[in-house]
């Protein structure tokens, strides 16, 4: 995972290195070229849903035109040729998390519902009493799920606190830790603050209470190489669209003995052995999470995504986001009356921010006009709003395609607003 | 600088945005609503006192929120005092036209009040920025929400 730190940082952040060439990079991404509002489009949203690659769109285009058909069911040739492709992409997403085997990966239609089959089917085997902990930077999509498992069956939800600059504070952490504690449900990397969670000490901490950890990762496995069995997570979500990747599909990694336990999540074709009326017997996991039609063209798209990345390689796109994030936060503490929120000793390329007097909506709207793609808003994570007693931050997320450039025109755009407010 | 931004962010509206008149609690509110849009998180409660004759003696504001936000409940709150509460909801109607329809003419609206819509019009320059039209029409959207008897408004 990057570490953003230092002049080091942003000396290796330069746009090119001998690893890593951006403006070749810009070129995989045709949408980069397109204008707004008679500017260069400067994309700084990958945070809520990165750019597409070519060779992700053209090979979702490629199965539609040419082979494409539904999976696991059909004696044709088209079925079965799909099939296989479809489960190579298990295959490729297993040895881009380094799964113990590809049987562990689940397809879901977006890291939320990865995240509500958990909470679904392990939380089937959860009771009143029990305890589940979440972080305070958790995003919506790892807390709603709890509170609505909370309502079924009574279990108590903890939250784990950071400090003022974003750090997860793993002693508080610790003493939550009850031997009630069946699962810790915490982020890899905060979507607001970037700070890259401390996981191999929680996940050792959980395990040692007995408590399993289910690992929000949508933010992660953009930034960096991630490894499942060396965290030693139980479960491990993750999305494509945030990955280069199309939308409506998701990931969820799960430790076989407990993918093995746990009841379906939603029923119907493909998650079935046999039906009869009187008695429905389930598929072995993964297939038994995945009822209906899966997201098969998606699914091509991701494993082109994860190609394409790995093609660049982790190590290559951390050194120039961690350079790009030391650029952007020496860049923007330079203008008077905005304040960067999270400084976390380790973290990814995610920036946000406030400026004094002027509502981050307002930021939004006034710098669109300068070809200026930023997030604002609560970001889905209005108890870490409350955390830090604003109502909504403004943020820039940077991907593999940003240049230093891009932030200089973020920076211009950030001082015609103070100009415009006067 | 773009003509649409300078038109959206009018002095007008940057003032009430920055110095909102009755940002208070009125002890006296016999009507109140929350509204709040889920996009952004910004919320505004609306505070409102009638009299015995029906009309609005004191509108007030609480909450935070962008510079449209706030400035459009900073003006609501000033021109309601002294209308019916049936002289609030035209207003409330022909406001919604004016923030939304390019062709609207302050001569087809319904109020009687001309120059409460003319006070209005210097938050038309939303029309150019449709996820902005929901800013300036919260306030509004509380406070149909508060006569109403309450309750919580959206700009869903």
């Amino acid at each position: 995972m990057a570490a953003a730190s230092g002049a080091a940082a942003i000396a290796a952040g330069s746009n090119s290195t001998l690893a890593f060439d951006v403006e070749r990079v810009r070129e995989d991404f045709p949408i980069l070229k397109q204008e707004v509002y008679g500017k260069p489009l400067v994309y700084l949203d990958s945070g809520a849903s990165a750019q597409k690659p070519t060779a992700v769109i053209d090979a979702m285009r490629e199965v539609q035109e040419t082979c494409y058909a539904n999976v696991h069911r059909g004696a044709y040739y088209f079925s079965q040729h799909l099939t296989d492709r479809y489960e190579s992409v298990r295959k490729t997403v297993a040895g881009f998390l380094n799964a113990g085997s590809d049987q562990e990966v689940v397809i879901t239609r977006s890291v939320t519902e990865a995240i509500n089959l958990v909470a679904y089917s392990f939380g089937a085997g959860l009771s009143a009493g029990d305890e589940v902990i979440v972080t305070e930077m958790e995003h919506h999509a790892n807390i709603v799920p709890w509170q609505l498992l909370r309502d079924r069956t009574g279990i108590v939800l903890k939250v784990a606190p950071i400090d003022d600059d974003g750090n997860f504070l793993l002693d508080a952490y610790e003493a939550l830790l009850t031997p009630r504690t069946r699962l810790v449900a915490v982020t890899h990397v905060s979507n607001v603050l970037g700070t890259v969670t401390p996981l191999k000490e929680i996940i050792r901490l959980a395990h040692e209470a007995g408590a399993k950890v289910l690992v929000d990762g949508a933010q992660a496995v953009v930034h960096g190489k991630v490894d499942v069995q060396d965290l030693d997570a139980d479960f491990y979500g993750f999305t494509g669209h945030k990955l280069y990747g199309p939308t409506a599909i998701g990931v969820l990694y799960g430790k076989a003995d407990l993918l093995k336990e746990m009841p379906p999540f939603q029923g119907g074709g493909d998650m079935i052995r046999s039906v009869s009326f009187a008695e429905t017997t389930y598929a072995d996991p993964p297939l038994r999470f995945e009822a209906g039609t899966p997201p098969i063209v998606e699914a091509i798209g991701l494993g082109a995504a994860i190609d394409y990345v790995n093609a660049i390689g982790h190590e290559a796109i951390a050194a120039h986001e961690a350079g790009l994030l030391a650029y952007a936060t020496q860049r923007l503490q330079q203008i008077e009356g905005l304040r960067i929120y999270g400084s976390a000793k380790e973290k990814a390329a995610i920036l946000s921010f406030t400026m004094e007097g002027i509502h981050p909506h307002d930021i939004g709207t006034i710098i669109d006009r300068e070809g200026v793609a930023i997030r604002v808003g609560h970001h889905c994570a209005q108890p870490l709003m409350q955390r830090f007693g604003v109502p909504a931050t403004a943020r820039a997320s940077f991907g593999l395609y940003n240049t230093r450039a891009e932030v200089d025109a973020l920076a211009r755009a950030l001082e015609k607003v103070k100009e415009l407010f006067g | 600088m773009e003509d649409a931004l300078r038109e959206l962010y009018q002095e007008v509206i940057l003032d009430h945005g920055k110095h909102p008149r009755n940002h208070r609690h009125p002890p006296e509110a016999n009507h109140s609503a929350r509204g709040y849009n889920p996009l952004c998180g910004d919320q505004v409660t609306i505070y409102i006192e009638t009299d015995a004759d029906g009309r609005i003696a004191d509108a007030a504001f609480e909450g935070h929120g962008c510079a449209i936000s706030i400035a459009s409940a900073s003006l609501m709150t000033e021109i309601l005092r002294g209308k019916t509460e049936a002289e609030a909801r035209q207003l409330f109607d022909d406001f919604h036209r004016l923030c939304t329809e390019e062709d609207f003419a302050l001569e087809q609206a319904g109020t009687d009040d001309q120059d409460a819509l003319e006070r209005l019009q210097v938050l038309s320059g939303v029309r150019e920025f449709p996820v902005r039209v929901k800013c300036a029409t919260l306030a509004w959207h509380a406070m149909a929400s508060a006569l109403n008897g309450g309750g919580d408004a959206t700009t869903e």
